[in-house]
C-alpha cells in the first residue's frame, strides 16, 4: 500500500512568531481516509491550508516536504504547486453557507471549475454535474441547479459541495470539519455519503475534525494533534481499543457518549496537559525553534 | 412549580417571503407547547436546528413575547407582563448564553461584567459577591481585571456562569453553553455546572442538540421537533426506551466514539 | 490551549504620530497665530508683490513662503487661515457627529417607528445635491463663519446617522444586549452603557473624517466666495486668489493647497489610527 499523500517533518511558523506546526509527518494511502484530530488551536486546519496553498500570509513554511503521488511540492514554484494541487486535489469546506457564492445559481458554481480550469465543454460539464448531483441523492436536479444557495437547506448545500469536490475526479480530497455546522441527523447522512463517494471513487481523503465520535465512523487511520505536534498516529481500530499516548486517552475519555454517562465526558487531567506541554517544549528545544 | 407553560405559540415574520406590498407572512416557531417544570429539576431541552428550542428558552425568560398561551413563573403569570414590571423579577430567572464572545460586552472587564447586574438590582457587598462567584466557577480572583478576549473559550463560559449565579436566581436557562467548547473544557464546565445546581438548589433548563451531554446532566428531557414536543420523559426512560420516532432517529444518529457502533 | 494570536504584538502606529503631529502643529499655529505669524496677514505692500519663496532668486528675507500680488505674506496668511480651518473642523465636526450619531444610534437600537422616521428622513435628505444645498443655505443665511458651520451640519449629519445606525443594528443583535435585558437593565441605559462604547471607535473614525471634510467644504465655499468676508485669510480664499496668478506666482496657490491637503489627509489617517489603536479587540 503506497502513500498517495505524504507529509514529512512539516514545520510552519508565524513570521517572527510562535511555531504553528511542529515537524508534522503523516501519510494518506490511496483510497483511504485519514483523520486529523485535535482541539481548537492544535493546528489541524493549518495542515489542510498548507496543502492547498491557502496559508495566511503571516505564516511561513520553514521546513518539510510534501509528496503528492510521487512528486515533491514544496520545492516547486508556488504557481506550479498551485496548478498541480488544483488538478489533483479538492476541498469540502466547513461552512456550506459561505462556501457557495450567494449571488450565483448552483449549476454554474459546479460546472465553472470544470470548464475554466480543466477545459471541458459546457455540455460535458453540465452532464457531469447532473450525474454527480444524482450520486449525492439530490432530488429535482434541474430545479436545484437553477436555485440560489439561500433557497436550499444546510444539508443540501453540503451535498452540493461534496458533489462539487468530486466533480473533477480528484485523487485527494481534504474535508475540513464538513459536518460541524449540521444537525446530528443530517451529519449522519452526510458522513455516510462522503464515505460512500470516497469508496466508490477510490479517493484519498484527509478528514479534519475535533470529534472522535465522527472519526470512528469514517476514518481508516488517524493522527492526534496537540499544539501543532502529532502526539499519536494509529490505525482506527487500534486507537479506540488501546490509545497509547496519555493525551489521546484523556481526549477519548472526554468525548461524550450517551451509552456511558459515567465513563465519558471526563475532564482532561491537569497532569496530562502538563506532560504534553513538556513534550512540546522538549521538541522545540531539540529542533532549535525555541 | 417553577414554570407552568400552557399552549405556548410564537411566530416570526418571514422576511424572505415578504410580498412587495403588505405584511410579511408569519412562520410559526412554537406550535402550542405545554409542560410543567417542578422546582429543583434539571430539564434538558433537545432538538435539531429549527426545532424552536432556543425560541422556547427565550420566551420563558420573556426576551420574546408569545402570540398566545401562558407562562407562569413560580405562580405569577408573566405572559403579558410589560418590561417595567418584569424588571423587578428578572433577578430570579437568569440565562447563560451559547456564545460567551457575543454575550460578554467586549469592553468590560470580568469583574464589571459580574458586578453590573448585581448593582442594577441594588444587591449589597457586590465586591465580595464577585469574589465568591469567581470562586464558585473555579476562576482565580485576578481574572476580575481581565477582558473577555484575554480568556480561553472555557474560561469565558465560566464567566457567563458566574454572572448568572452571582444574582442568586431561582432558575437558570443554559442555551447550548458547551457546544462551542473543546471536549476537554466541555467536560469541566458540565461537571461544575452539575455541582452548582446541586449545591445552590437551582432549577435549570439546559438547551442542547447533544443527547450525550443531556444524559450526563439532566433528570428530565423534553424533545422538540419543528415547534412541537414529541417526547417528554425522565432521562433514564428516554434513553432506555425512547417512544417517539424522532427521538430514536436522534439517538441513532449520534456518532459514539466506538468503531463497533453499526452506522455507516 | 495555546493562543498564538495573543503573542503577536501590533507595531506602534507611525501614521498616528505623523498625522497627530501635523494636526497638533496646526492647532498650535491657530491658537498662537498673532504671536507666530511673522507679518500682519492683511498688510499690503505693493512694492513687495509676488516675492518668491526663500530658496528662489529674488526672495525677500523674512517672507519665507513669498508674497501674493498685493504683497501679503503667504506664510502668515496660511497660519491665520489655520484658525478658520480649525474652528470649522472642531465645531462643525463635533456638532455634526453628536446629532448624526445620536439619531443613528436611536434608529439602530430602538428600530420600529423610530428607525422608520429617522431612516426616511435620511433618505429624503440625501436626495438633495449637497454642494447646491450648501450654496443655497448660505445664500439664505448670509455669508459668515456661523453659516458655514450650520451648512456643514445640515448637509453631513446623514453620514453619521447612516453608518452608526448600521453599526448599532449589528451590535443590537449581539447576545450581550439580551444579557443586559436578562440582568434587568432598561432599554435606554442599555443603549448608553452597552451599545455606545462598542460603536465609539466607529464614531471616532467618522468624526475625524468629518473634520477633514469640514475643512474641505469651508475651502470650497471660500473658493466660490461664499465664506467669511474676503478680509480674513482662509485657505480656500487664498487658493481662489492664487489661481488667477498661477503662471507668475505659483506659490500663492500651491502652499495653501499643500496645507489643505496635509490637513485633510491627517484627519482621516488620525481617525484610522485611533480606531486601530483603541479597538484592540476582536472584530
Amino acid at each position: 500500500m503506497s502513500a498517495y499523500l505524504s507529509i514529512r517533518n512539516l514545520t510552519v511558523r508565524l513570521k517572527n512568531g510562535p511555531v504553528i506546526l511542529r515537524s508534522v509527518s503523516l501519510e494518506v494511502a490511496a483510497g483511504q481516509v485519514h483523520g486529523l484530530v485535535g482541539e481548537s488551536g492544535a493546528g489541524k486546519s493549518m495542515i489542510g491550508k498548507t496543502l492547498l496553498g491557502t496559508l495566511p500570509r503571516a505564516m511561513e513554511i520553514t521546513a518539510g516536504e510534501i509528496w503528492l503521488d510521487g512528486t515533491e511540492l514544496l520545492s516547486q514554484s508556488p504557481a506550479d504547486r498551485r496548478r498541480r494541487i488544483g488538478a489533483t486535489a479538492a476541498l469540502i469546506p466547513q461552512d456550506p453557507l459561505t462556501a457557495l457564492n450567494p449571488s450565483k445559481r448552483i449549476g454554474p458554481q459546479i460546472t465553472r471549475r470544470l470548464v475554466d480550469i480543466l477545459g471541458w465543454t459546457a455540455a460535458d460539464a453540465d452532464a457531469r454535474a447532473r450525474e454527480l448531483l444524482d450520486e449525492v441523492q439530490i432530488p429535482q436536479i434541474s430545479r436545484v441547479m437553477r436555485s440560489y444557495p439561500h433557497e436550499l437547506s444546510g444539508g443540501m448545500r453540503q451535498r452540493i459541495l461534496i458533489a462539487s469536490a468530486f466533480a473533477a475526479e480528484p485523487k485527494l480530497i481534504i474535508a475540513d470539519e464538513p459536518t460541524t455546522a449540521l444537525d446530528v441527523t443530517v451529519q449522519k447522512q452526510i458522513l455516510r455519503l462522503i464515505r460512500n463517494m470516497q469508496h466508490r471513487h477510490g479517493t484519498a481523503l484527509l478528514f479534519v475534525t475535533h470529534d472522535l465520535g465522527v472519526v470512528s465512523k469514517i476514518c481508516d487511520t488517524l493522527s492526534v494533534l496537540y499544539a501543532g505536534k502529532v502526539v499519536e498516529e494509529a490505525r482506527m481500530q487500534r486507537f479506540f481499543m488501546r490509545p497509547i499516548h496519555p493525551y489521546s486517552q484523556a481526549l477519548l475519555a472526554a468525548t461524550p457518549s450517551y451509552l456511558d454517562p459515567e465513563g465519558s465526558l471526563m475532564p482532561v487531567p491537569a497532569n496530562v496537559i502538563d506532560a504534553v506541554e513538556e513534550e512540546v517544549r522538549f521538541h522545540d528545544i531539540r529542533a532549535g525553534t525555541r | 412549580m417553577m414554570y407552568e407553560i400552557r399552549d405556548l405559540r410564537l411566530s416570526f415574520p418571514d422576511l424572505a417571503h415578504k410580498p412587495l406590498l403588505g405584511a410579511a407572512p408569519r412562520v410559526e416557531v412554537l406550535k402550542g407547547i405545554s409542560f410543567d417544570l417542578p422546582k429543583g429539576t434539571v430539564l434538558g431541552i433537545v432538538g435539531g436546528s429549527g426545532s424552536g428550542k432556543s425560541t422556547l428558552g427565550r420566551a420563558m425568560l420573556r426576551l420574546l413575547k408569545p402570540d398566545a398561551g401562558s407562562i407562569r413563573f413560580d405562580g405569577t403569570d408573566i405572559t403579558h407582563m410589560d418590561e417595567d414590571a418584569l424588571r423587578g423579577m428578572r433577578r430570579r430567572f437568569q440565562m447563560i448564553f451559547q456564545d460567551p464572545m457575543s454575550s460578554l460586552n467586549p469592553r468590560r472587564r470580568v469583574g464589571g461584567l459580574i458586578a453590573g447586574p448585581m448593582r442594577l438590582h441594588r444587591m449589597d457587598n457586590v465586591d465580595a459577591r464577585v469574589k465568591e462567584a469567581l470562586d464558585m466557577v473555579g476562576l482565580p480572583q485576578s481574572f476580575a481585571a481581565r477582558y473577555p478576549h484575554e480568556l480561553s473559550g472555557g474560561q469565558r463560559q465560566r464567566v457567563g456562569i458566574a454572572r448568572a449565579i452571582a444574582l442568586r436566581p431561582d432558575f437558570i436557562l443554559a442555551d447550548e453553553i458547551v457546544s462551542g467548547l473543546d471536549v476537554s473544557s466541555q467536560a469541566q464546565v458540565l461537571n461544575f455546572l452539575g455541582e452548582l445546581v446541586r449545591d445552590l438548589g437551582l432549577t435549570l433548563a439546559f438547551i442542547s442538540h447533544d443527547l450525550s451531554v443531556i444524559r450526563r446532566l439532566c433528570t428530565r428531557v423534553l424533545v422538540l421537533h419543528q415547534g412541537e414536543i414529541v417526547e417528554e420523559a425522565d432521562t433514564a426512560q428516554l434513553f432506555d426506551a425512547p417512544r417517539a420516532d424522532y427521538t430514536r432517529e436522534l439517538l441513532s444518529a449520534i456518532p459514539l466514539p466506538d468503531p463497533h457502533q453499526r452506522w455507516v | 490551549m495555546r493562543d498564538a494570536r495573543a503573542e503577536v504584538k501590533r507595531p506602534i502606529g507611525l501614521r498616528l504620530w505623523l498625522s497627530g503631529g501635523w494636526i497638533a502643529l496646526l492647532a498650535l499655529a491657530a491658537i498662537f497665530a498673532p504671536l507666530i505669524a511673522p507679518h500682519d496677514p492683511l498688510a499690503q505692500d505693493l512694492f513687495l508683490g509676488r516675492m518668491p519663496p526663500f530658496w528662489m532668486d529674488g526672495a525677500e528675507p523674512g517672507y519665507w513662503l513669498g508674497t501674493d500680488s498685493l504683497g501679503r505674506d503667504v506664510l502668515s496668511r496660511i497660519i491665520h487661515g489655520a484658525q478658520i480651518a480649525m474652528i470649522v473642523a472642531l465645531v462643525a465636526g463635533t456638532i455634526t457627529c453628536v446629532i448624526g450619531a445620536s439619531l443613528g444610534l436611536m434608529a439602530g437600537y430602538y428600530r420600529g417607528w423610530a428607525d422608520r422616521v429617522i431612516s426616511r428622513l435620511v433618505d429624503i435628505w440625501m436626495a438633495f445635491p449637497p454642494v447646491l444645498f450648501a450654496i443655497l443655505l448660505i445664500a439664505v443665511l448670509g455669508p459668515g463663519l456661523m453659516s458655514i458651520i450650520i451648512a456643514i451640519i445640515v448637509i453631513d449629519w446623514t453620514r453619521f446617522a447612516r453608518v452608526i445606525r448600521a453599526e448599532a443594528l449589528t451590535q443590537g443583535a449581539m447576545d450581550y444586549v439580551a444579557s443586559a435585558q436578562v440582568a434587568g437593565r432598561t432599554r435606554f441605559s442599555t443603549m448608553l452603557a452597552e451599545i455606545l462604547p462598542n460603536v465609539l471607535p466607529t464614531v471616532v473614525a467618522l468624526l475625524t473624517l468629518e473634520m477633514g471634510i469640514a475643512v474641505i467644504v469651508e475651502a470650497i465655499l471660500s473658493f466660490v466666495n461664499l465664506s467669511i468676508s474676503t478680509d480674513s485669510p482662509t485657505w480656500g480664499g487664498m487658493i481662489a486668489e492664487g489661481r488667477t496668478s498661477v503662471h507668475q506666482a505659483w506659490w500663492v496657490l500651491v502652499f495653501p493647497l499643500v496645507a489643505l491637503f496635509l490637513t485633510v489627509l491627517s484627519f482621516s489617517q488620525l481617525g484610522e489610527g485611533l480606531k486601530d489603536r483603541f479597538d484592540p479587540v476582536l472584530r
